[in-house]
């Protein structure tokens, strides 16, 4: 296990180095979105049209957060992330289009998505699910929110991070996945609880 | 003080408290779990577990983003003055923690889709009640995540199984539900009774501290051997992989039909917020499991 310090644009070549258990902090911007945000931007690139921003080299993060605004400032009080296999339906042409090189979440994600990152060079980072306050602490800033109309917890919220972490490399750029080999060992761990409880 | 008033204050406080620091036994486990686990993810994700929950404590901000569905379970003793006001003293507070602490809004119409904005709505906050002898007024409040209460299960098993059916039911619920539910987890499991009863008590065993096994020898045995068994699965911290899935394993029952035998797993994540505080007939408060 290594643990790499990332900033945005990340490069495709740093994405390659990392393997499955490697541990991941990253600085610059990341950008929330969940099942409405990746299904509009994927409209939008379908229409021609662009994106409040250019996610080359970002990361995303399913996430929607606990926010408060005060004055005209927003503060973010707890971002941790959501489940990410909602998104499994729209990552792998996500990762393809917009070329983000990490997406952050939690529980995993499936085949679709570990075949983009394989061939498009991404990876998937594990942050804990429900550590909302160590998210939020690394969040320095929203540099803006976008497309607000589709609720709080949907909108494209825009941050500037500083060592946004640990994320624990899930899926990485070389067909690994994490969350498939754990399934595997939990599957063939079966038969010997059964005996163990004489079930 | 009015009595209502000073419920819908206390209520306030077990909202706050529940949400930003978790009890004592709880913090507990998940040292130990940390100081057990092997695996490399599972111990970087106990780690930002502990973390999260330290900073959730200096900064006073609530652990997790997601503050759950707010439920209370109430302990009211039948001498006790102003009970018919609890419901809107609950209701009051709820309204107000949203706003405070603050609560994310989680109340949403399951027909209009509708998210009421304020964490209440039609039987929301939900009360459990429960008659108990005496002059005092236990409230406590427990604000239920929705992603560890999506893998929540009802089984109604074959009696002549028994408890072998029962334990292969648990099992096989925790390997579905694999990282879903944010492992470490405690799991109460509520079996007899009929369907909503053991469900009712699945979710009630969640309130029992983890150093405290059931009573009953026989089933605190059942307990142990069940956590042992969970903690064999190798799901781990968010089913990253390790040797700490679950945290504890209360069960609850009652006597069932001849010819049912249900059982209910509900899970709850490591974010296993509860707090509880007595009332008593002079306003004086006692909080039993925060320190105020
Ligand atoms: S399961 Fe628990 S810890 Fe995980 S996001 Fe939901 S409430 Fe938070």
């Amino acid at each position: 296990m290594a643990v790499y310090k990332l900033k945005t644009p990340i490069s495709e070549d740093e994405i390659r180095k990392l393997r499955v258990n490697d541990v991941i902090y990253i600085s610059g911007t990341i950008v929330t979105a969940r099942d409405q945000a990746h299904r509009r931007a994927l409209e939008f690139f379908n229409q021609g049209k662009t994106l409040p921003i250019n996610l080359e080299g970002l990361a995303v993060f399913h996430c929607g957060p606990l926010v408060r605004k005060e004055g005209d400032k927003w503060i973010i009080i707890s971002a941790g992330p959501t489940t990410s296999t909602r998104m499994e339906v729209f990552e792998d042409e996500f990762i393809e289009k917009f070329k983000v090189r990490v997406i952050i979440g939690k529980g995993g994600m499936g085949a679709r998505t570990t075949e983009a990152m394989r061939k498009y060079g991404a990876v998937y980072g594990a942050f804990t699910g429900g550590a909302g306050v160590l998210a939020a602490q690394a969040i320095k800033n929203v540099q803006s929110v976008e497309w607000f109309d589709l609720g709080m917890p949907e909108a494209l919220w825009i941050l500037e991070v500083e060592d946004f972490g640990p994320l624990t490399v899930a899926i990485d750029s070389h067909g690994n996945n994490l969350f498939t080999e754990v399934s595997k060992r939990v599957e063939t761990s079966r038969q010997s609880i059964y005996q163990t409880l004489n079930i | 003080m009015e009595i209502a008033n000073v419920i819908e204050e206390v209520a306030v406080n077990l909202l706050r408290l529940a949400v930003i620091e978790l009890p004592s036994d709880v913090k507990e486990a998940i040292r130990k779990a940390y100081n057990e686990e092997t695996s490399e993810a599972g111990k970087t994700q106990l780690k930002a577990i502990l973390d999260n929950i330290e900073l959730a404590e200096k900064t006073q901000k609530p652990m997790c983003q997601d503050t759950g569905t707010i439920i209370f379970y109430i302990k009211a003793g039948v001498e006790a003055k102003g009970l018919d006001k609890i419901p809107q003293a609950l209701k009051n507070a709820t309204l107000r923690a949203t706003k405070e602490v603050p609560l994310r809004p989680n109340a949403v119409d399951p027909f209009l889709q509708k998210n009421s904005g304020d964490n209440t709505g039609r039987y929301i906050p939900y009360i459990h009640w429960e008659i108990v002898p005496g002059n005092t007024i236990e409230v406590t409040a427990l604000p239920k995540g929705g992603g560890s209460e999506n893998v929540t299960v009802l089984g109604m098993l074959v009696p002549g199984q028994g408890v072998r059916g029962l334990k292969k039911f648990v099992i096989d619920a925790i390997m579905r539900a694999g990282a879903k539910p944010c492992p470490p987890n405690i799991l109460g499991i509520g079996v007899g009774g009929g369907a909503d009863i053991a469900v009712k008590l699945a979710k009630q065993a969640l309130l029992r501290p983890l150093n405290q096994p059931n009573p009953n020898p026989e089933i605190a045995k059942l307990e142990k051997e069940l956590f042992e068994a969970a903690n064999m699965t190798g799901i781990g911290p968010m089913g990253l992989g390790g040797k700490c899935t679950v945290l504890g394993v209360n069960i609850e029952y009652a006597h069932r039909h001849p010819a049912s035998y249900p059982a209910a797993v509900a899970f709850q994540c490591w974010a296993a917020r509860r707090a509880t505080a007595k009332i008593h007939t002079d306003g004086k408060v006692e909080y039993l499991t925060h320190k105020v």
